[in-house]
């Protein structure tokens, strides 16, 4: 662990009743890194997630996020440090409208004091039109978040993450039941977003992880199998036994 | 939204408006004051429904114990009347206390014969109470149906402790405010009644204007967010807890206001109003006016309680089952209540299914513009 590193989970240990879902897990994150988490299913992918967020806490380890623990931490206290999360299924807050669920996101402080009494900032609303834009629902603004389509679901929800600035980006399968052209899309978003921010995808698609053209970790039974960029995860012959070579499910 | 739809909005609410303020200006020259009476009980009944359109519609929170802070404002009200109007009593104090051989007056009705203290402990008491119940069962992350049972749970100890404290509060007799006097006159007298009936009115317009400032906005947003992905919500770095219990506290505090009006006009606050029956009777009204819509609430609890006097003088054992059947009929065929149905154009989805033709709604060029936005 260096100070360029932004997030370090330590021997994570997470056992459910005796089923460990994560299993000694190490894994390093460096500011404005883009990393993509690959791995068969129940391999703790999202157990992964859920640890840093704080919804499951660890039995065992340590979640080191800007020099400061996260366990024990309360969720909303872990996303006001910097940590935001984009869930599998897009999940908005459908009967608001689109310009509602954003200013959810933008809005700072959150507390109920400031919602109640004051009109939302200038420099917020800026950054919603901006969001808007960056993910084409400009014309959307005043239509209920559930009215739109699955692609724009999950287009809205990436914008809520960004407006929410988080130092990290956490994006639980951003791609799926998207087309082509969206998931092309999606990813380069994504990829414009690393460097500024540090950006954590997990997905299965592998031309999409293929895409972001960054460093891959692959998970299995709960801990790390194997690090490093895309060609040499191709070649990693464990990976290949429990992964690529076996036919996805 | 389309245009037209605006439209028929706005019509709505403007003659709302006019029918409202000309009921409320003829009512007591109109109706004579048996029925005035009622029709002032019931507009108080409409503002604790107002709270729980606030928790339950815009909030998901299901509370099956408004009755306990409806109560308590009944309470608090009723201790100051019986306080002040004590002095020809042994001990100066309150007659049914004699009854059971108290002669020192309890501590805690000491601060009731401030009518200062009263008028804050009508609405603050229950909103603390609420609050803190709320506080402590939000914490802990109990929602849903656990939520409920847990409401109707305190509902039943508040009932059962009231009812068991003769010495205390006069227990299952309840206290009688209609022939205490405040301001000199006699609180059940015709003159009173009118006065009440006009505080009234005014209070559930200000409670309802209050509401809607409450839900407007990001503040209402993230409690329609809670109620719709409470742990999104969390995530995005809000703390619901502190949310459901301003809002849990909000809607404590128009009961108890509630309360106090309604112990006023009817002439007495029992134990009676803490009733299982009586708290899921709240959430019909509700359900019956439409969620999330509050002036649905207000509605629901007038018409059904009007209703309910006049179907039970004409027949009088009838009234549980068109409750009960009303109840049904919402929840199978107007999931969105009355109100929410009107909204979203159910009148005349049904006038097309009986063949009527359809309006279009403005212009066709209009129409084809207004596509995009218009696509639920």
């Amino acid at each position: 662990m260096n100070n360029k590193d932004l997030l370090n989970l330590i021997n994570i240990t997470v056992s459910f009743e005796g089923f460990l879902a994560l299993n000694k897990l190490n894994l390093n994150l460096k500011k404005g890194e883009l990393r993509a988490v690959i791995g068969p299913n129940g391999a703790g992918k999202t157990t992964f997630l859920d640890v840093i967020t704080g919804k499951v806490k660890p039995t065992k380890g340590e979640v080191i996020f800007k020099g400061k623990s996260l366990v024990g931490r309360k969720e909303h206290k872990i996303a006001r440090l910097g940590v935001g999360r984009k869930f599998q299924s897009p999940r908005i807050f459908e009967n608001l409208t689109v310009k509602e669920n954003l200013e959810i996101s933008v809005t700072t402080p959150k507390s109920p004091l400031n919602l109640i009494n004051k009109n939302i900032k200038d420099e917020q609303l800026n950054e919603i039109d901006r969001l808007m834009k960056i993910v084409n629902l400009a014309q959307k603004v005043d239509s209920k978040a559930g009215s739109l389509s699955h692609g724009q679901k999950q287009w809205l929800e990436i914008a809520m993450l960004v407006g929410q600035k988080p130092d990290l980006m956490l994006v639980d399968e951003p791609v799926a039941g998207l087309t082509d052209e969206e998931t092309d899309l999606t990813a380069d978003l994504l990829k414009s977003l690393s460097g500024e921010n540090t950006v954590v995808v997990i997905d299965h698609d592998m031309e999409f992880i293929r895409r972001l053209d960054s460093n891959v970790s692959v998970l299995n039974q709960g801990t790390v199998l194997c690090e490093g960029t895309m060609e040499t995860i191709q070649k990693d012959k464990k990976v290949i036994d429990v992964y690529l070579g076996r036919p996805e499910d | 939204m389309s245009l037209s739809k605006v439209k028929f909005d706005k019509k709505i609410v403007l003659s709302f408006w006019i029918i409202l303020i000309a009921l409320i200006i003829a009512a007591p020259t109109l109706l004579p004051v048996f029925r005035l009476n009622l029709l002032g009980r019931y507009l108080s009944l409409s503002i604790v429904a107002l709270g729980v359109d606030l928790i339950w519609g815009y909030t998901g929170l299901l509370s099956l114990g408004q009755g306990i802070f409806f109560a308590l404002g009944g309470y608090c009200a009723a201790m100051y009347l019986q306080i002040t109007s004590s002095s020809e009593f042994p001990n100066n104090i309150p007659e049914f206390f004699a009854l059971y051989g108290v002669e020192k007056l309890p501590f805690f009705w000491e601060p009731f014969r401030s009518p200062f203290f009263t008028f804050f402990a009508i609405w603050i008491i229950p909103a603390l109470v609420s609050g803190l119940i709320g506080f402590l069962v939000f914490r802990n992350r109990i929602k849903g149906v656990y939520f409920s049972i847990l409401t109707q749970a305190s509902l039943l100890v508040f009932f059962n402790f009231f009812n068991g404290q003769q010495k205390l509060i006069n227990g299952t007799n309840g206290l009688k405010t209609d022939v205490t006097q405040l301001f000199g006159q006699m609180v059940g007298s015709e003159s009173m009644q009118r006065i009440f009936f006009w505080i009234t009115a005014i209070l559930v317009i200000s409670a309802w204007f209050f509401a809607k400032w409450v839900v407007k906005g990001r503040f209402g947003n993230i409690l329609i967010g809670i109620r719709d992905d409470e742990p999104r919500v969390r995530f995005t770095g809000y703390n619901p807890v502190i949310f459901k219990t301003i809002i849990f506290s909000i809607a404590g505090g128009l009961a108890g206001i509630s309360g106090a009006l309604y112990t006023v006009q009817s002439g007495i606050v029992s134990p009676q109003f803490m009733t299982v029956p009586f708290s899921i009777e709240m959430v019909i009204w509700v359900a019956v006016g439409g969620r999330g819509t509050l002036l649905g609430a207000i509605l629901g609890a007038v018409f059904i309680n009007y209703a309910k006097s006049l179907v039970s003088e004409a027949l009088p054992a009838s009234w549980m089952f068109i409750q009960g059947g009303l109840f049904i009929l919402v929840v199978t065929a107007l999931p969105e209540g009355v109100l929410g149905w009107i909204k979203g154009d159910g009148p005349r989805n049904l006038l097309q299914r009986f063949g009527f033709k359809r309006k279009i709604e403005t212009y066709p060029s209009l129409e084809v513009n207004n596509k995009e936005g218009n696509n639920e």
